[in-house]
């Protein structure tokens, strides 16, 4: 990473203590927030926890066939705002969020509209791999049975079949399928809740952090399984990552105590960041 | 360093200076543990022995074996019963009524024919139980084909019998004649004469129990003759006193004198007779000295012998000749050889006991004819309770508890687990449902009487539903269980991880089917631990049910849930109450079977834990 190295020595340690304490003013997203062809259209969204103001009038597209990873520091808001996205806040009771995410036109936070299909359009990888204590066979075949996807038998295994394969997990499982999910490793685990995921055929896929407990072959499994994946679903990914967020993603989002900094294409982000802190972050000025 | 004047203690000496002091603190520790430990469990083992001790020889149950002659003139002399033709109902009517009692007094009597007297035969006929009657009317309601037939039954014994069967009516030794012993006849009063001193061991008790006797009555003479000083000495007083006094004064002073006057005569009446009684005794044993006979009272032990087939009782005796009643007939008056007759002490005085002598040498001598056994008692899991403790059992009260808990599971757990559901998972939390979680709490700590009263205040008074009954019962242990599983099962649900519920809700799974899927599957076992302790409680709970009616006498088996029924715990507090030494038997009978069920109940729940419980 030639110029990563290079920014290191270029930046100038322009960095102040009030960049971190979020009472400074914010001069709005740098870059460009839209995406080509837009699957997600987010506007203006506010995340409050009580009196603490999460996220700060965040707008962001997350584009058809895209891979958005957000990147930074700890407690900047990118999981909070990717929960926005399926609404997996409303399980938080002190959460209110504010503004307003389109899914192909539709809005996703009105308050009148029902979770349960939107969450099957915007399907969720965790941080942690959290199978159901079922078999393999029962964790993918979950998510198809509750929303009816298939009629009988031979289409739910020929459905559990290609989630597995497209997870890349078939044959590693064909023969266990019958045996409990959490007998998996870690790398598997995962790999069976993206197949979860994908069986119930969403259009986007969120993943929080899918990599953080998993071992760097298990990451690099993970990371192939994306770049596959992202033919036919958008993806948004957050991630500590930077290196990962570089390899993964096609445009990067920079979060920085509750704002989006900018929003570019990933190799702009990673080589020629516009804002400082972006620059101080990617360059591992702080992080 | 060395500026200062003492040398400065390195931190490792202190700590090997202390550490004397901690490894004993320890040992303190672990010895005062393992006291605490050893201390509680002595106390359970003491705890189960003494039931067990006293209540395991409830299983077993003394019967007595007769040929009995079913005689159609006692049991049905119109012929209703045998008539193929009498419709049902008719037949049991004419059972209930049909006399079975005679044809087992027959047949006793036939066992014992030289008895005779209306307190002879009723004291005869109390060795068999009341119920007899009903097996042979159980018998015949099966087969009415055996009216007029000879059937060998074994007929449920008296409760006393039962009771002296399992030793615990008086020790009774045994010991054979060691010489020839003569009889003088085979009825009525005889005497008997034995070629050696067999008759010793009766003097020697006779004279010890006179002994003891004089001894006491040597103490009340001591006692009555310095009483009787006082007074001597509180009479010399007032007349001293009354040389000076006048008037009013010397009325008083007169009353009193009068008042000690006729208690000095009346303690001396009895000194009297005290006196009379301890010469008395002192001549008895006197007079045995010489050879002349001592008499047997009720307060001693009694001695019977057995010689000839037959039984008498000694009266009076000298260490080789006994004069004695006949209480059931020699065969004859031959002289009997050494080792064929004994001679039995009951040493508990016949006053002490509730069964005569006479009763007992009929036991013992159907006992010798191998008449008298003790079998498994079925009586104490058929029957329902009854007066008579041989035939008291615990059926109606285990199926009344089986209806109650039944009913009180069906009632509490989905009451109880759509509380927990709600208040864990969907209930917003603010005030309210911080009050009702408080409440919650505070009810379960709420004094089960209460539960009791409440119960009959709304359920029976203002519902009117029926007291007595398993409904009631369990609408009450339900209000009493609830807090208890509401409690466990928010516990269960509290430790079901949250990624499970987001992984439910990111496939996209309403809050329902996640948690019918997923949350209440894997919280299922804790719920069903926190059931299964909730239902131990409320079946070893009495206080409640008293109020509301289950301390009722229930004979009958409860037929349902509105029939009247007792449970187990009540009929344990009612036979505790009972006087009778059968029912302290069955009583620690009945708390071996609930501790059964409650080790069970508790033992199906540490099991279902174990086989439900998935790790994740």
């Amino acid at each position: 990473m030639n110029t990563t190295a290079e920014a290191i020595e270029t930046n100038t340690g322009n960095l102040r203590a009030s960049d971190f304490d979020g009472e400074r003013a914010f001069e709005g997203t740098l870059g460009d927030i839209t995406a080509a062809e837009p699957r997600m259209e987010c506007r203006e969204v506010n995340v409050w926890y009580d009196a603490n103001h999460a996220i700060r009038e965040v707008s962001l597209d997350i584009g058809k066939h895209e891979v958005v990873a957000m990147i930074g520091p700890s407690g900047c808001g990118k999981s909070t705002f990717l929960r926005c996205l399926n609404r997996m806040n409303d399980t938080i009771p002190a959460a209110k969020v504010t503004g307003s995410i389109k899914l192909d036109g539709m809005e996703v936070l009105d308050r009148g509209i029902d979770v349960v299909p939107l969450r099957a359009q915007v399907g969720m990888v965790f941080q942690k791999p959290n199978p159901f204590p079922k078999s393999v066979y029962e964790n993918i075949a979950y998510g198809p049975r509750i929303h009816g996807l298939t009629n009988h038998r031979e289409e739910l295994d020929e459905l559990v079949e290609t989630s597995l394969k497209r997870a890349g997990l078939w044959k590693e499982v064909k023969d266990r399928l019958h045996q409990p999910g959490t007998g998996l490793s870690g790398g598997q685990q995962q790999r069976l809740c993206i197949a979860r995921t994908i069986a119930v055929s969403p259009e986007v896929i969120l993943m929080d952090e899918p990599c953080s407990a998993l071992d760097p072959i298990a990451t690099a499994v993970i990371e192939e399984l994306i770049a596959e994946l992202k033919q036919e679903y958008s993806i948004a990914i957050v991630t500590h990552s930077m290196q990962q967020a570089a390899r993964v993603s096609q445009r990067t989002a920079y979060f920085h105590l509750g704002d989006l900094v900018e929003v570019g294409a990933t190799g702009q982000v990673f080589e020629d960041p516009q804002h400082h802190l972006t620059r101080a972050y990617v360059t591992g000025r702080f992080g | 360093m060395s500026s200062t004047a003492a040398a400065p203690a390195r931190t490792i000496d202190t700590v090997n200076a202390s550490l004397k002091r901690r490894y004993a603190a320890e040992r303190r520790f672990r010895i005062l543990g393992l006291t605490a430990v050893v201390l509680g469990l002595a106390f359970v083992g003491l705890l189960l022995f003494s039931i067990v001790s006293k209540g395991y020889t409830a299983f077993w149950q003394t019967y007595i074996q007769l040929p009995v002659t079913l005689t159609a003139a006692d049991i049905d002399p119109s012929g209703v019963i045998t008539d193929p033709d009498t419709n049902e109902e008719v037949r049991r009517k004419t059972l209930v009524r049909a006399d079975f009692r005679t044809p087992v007094r027959d047949a006793l009597r036939a066992q014992f024919p030289d008895v005779s007297g209306r307190s002879q035969r009723r004291a005869l006929h109390g060795l068999i139980s009341s119920g007899a009657a009903l097996q042979l009317r159980e018998l015949v309601r099966r087969d009415p084909a055996l009216i007029g037939t000879e059937q060998t039954l074994w007929l449920v014994a008296d409760d006393d019998v039962d009771m002296f069967m399992k030793g615990r009516s008086t020790p009774i030794d045994e010991l054979p004649g060691a010489g020839t012993a003569t009889p003088t006849g085979t009825t009525g009063e005889i005497a008997l004469t034995s070629s050696a001193d067999d008759f010793k061991l009766i003097t020697a008790r006779v004279g010890a129990h006179l002994e003891r006797t004089a001894a006491a009555l040597d103490r009340d003479i001591a006692r009555l003759e310095g009483v009787l000083a006082d007074l001597a000495a509180e009479r010399a007083d007032i007349e001293a006193a009354m040389a000076d006094a006048d008037g009013t004064a010397r009325a008083k002073l007169e009353d009193r004198a009068e008042r000690v006057d006729r208690r000095n005569a009346q303690l001396t009446r009895k000194l009297g007779r005290t006196r009379n009684e301890r010469a008395d005794i002192a001549a008895q044993l006197a007079a045995a000295a010489e050879g002349e006979p001592l008499a047997l009272s009720d307060e001693m032990p009694s001695f019977l012998i057995a010689v000839n087939g037959g039984v008498v009782k000694v009266r009076e005796a000298t260490p080789t000749r006994v004069s004695a009643d006949v209480v059931s007939g020699l065969d004859t008056a031959d002289p009997a050889a050494p080792g064929t007759w004994r001679l039995l002490e009951l040493r508990t005085p016949e006053d002490d006991r509730r069964l005569s002598d006479r009763q007992i040498a009929w036991i013992w001598q159907l006992d010798q004819r191998g008449l008298i056994e003790t079998h498994f008692n079925t009586l104490f899991f058929t029957n329902g309770t009854s007066r008579e403790p041989e035939l008291a059992g615990i059926a109606a009260a285990l199926v009344g508890s089986f209806y109650t808990l039944a009913l009180t599971l069906l009632f509490s757990f989905p009451i109880a687990v759509g509380a927990a559901v709600y208040l864990e998972e969907f209930a917003p939390k603010n005030r309210f449902t911080d009050l009702i979680e408080v409440n919650i709490n505070n009810l379960a700590a709420v004094p089960s009487i209460v539960f009791g009263l409440l119960g009959l205040a709304v359920f029976i008074n203002f519902f009117g539903i029926p007291r007595s009954t398993p409904l009631v019962a369990a609408m009450v242990l339900t209000l009493m269980t609830l807090p208890t599983i509401i409690i466990a099962s928010r516990a269960a649900l509290k430790s079901v991880p949250p990624s499970i519920r987001e992984a439910a809700l990111g496939v996209g799974a309403s809050p329902l089917q996640t948690q019918l899927h997923h949350v209440l599957p894997l919280a299922l076992p804790g719920m069903l631990t926190g059931t299964i302790i909730g239902m131990a409680q409320a079946l070893g709970e009495t206080a409640p049910l008293l109020m509301i009616g289950l301390i009722a006498f229930i004979v009958d088996i409860p037929g349902g849930i509105t029939d009247p029924a007792t449970v187990l715990p009540v009929q344990i507090f009612m036979w505790a109450d009972s006087p009778e030494r059968g029912f302290v038997e069955r009583t620690s009978a009945a708390i071996m079977i609930l501790l059964g069920f409650l080790v069970l109940m508790n033992l199906a729940a540490v099991l279902l834990r174990r086989r439900f419980e998935r790790r994740w």
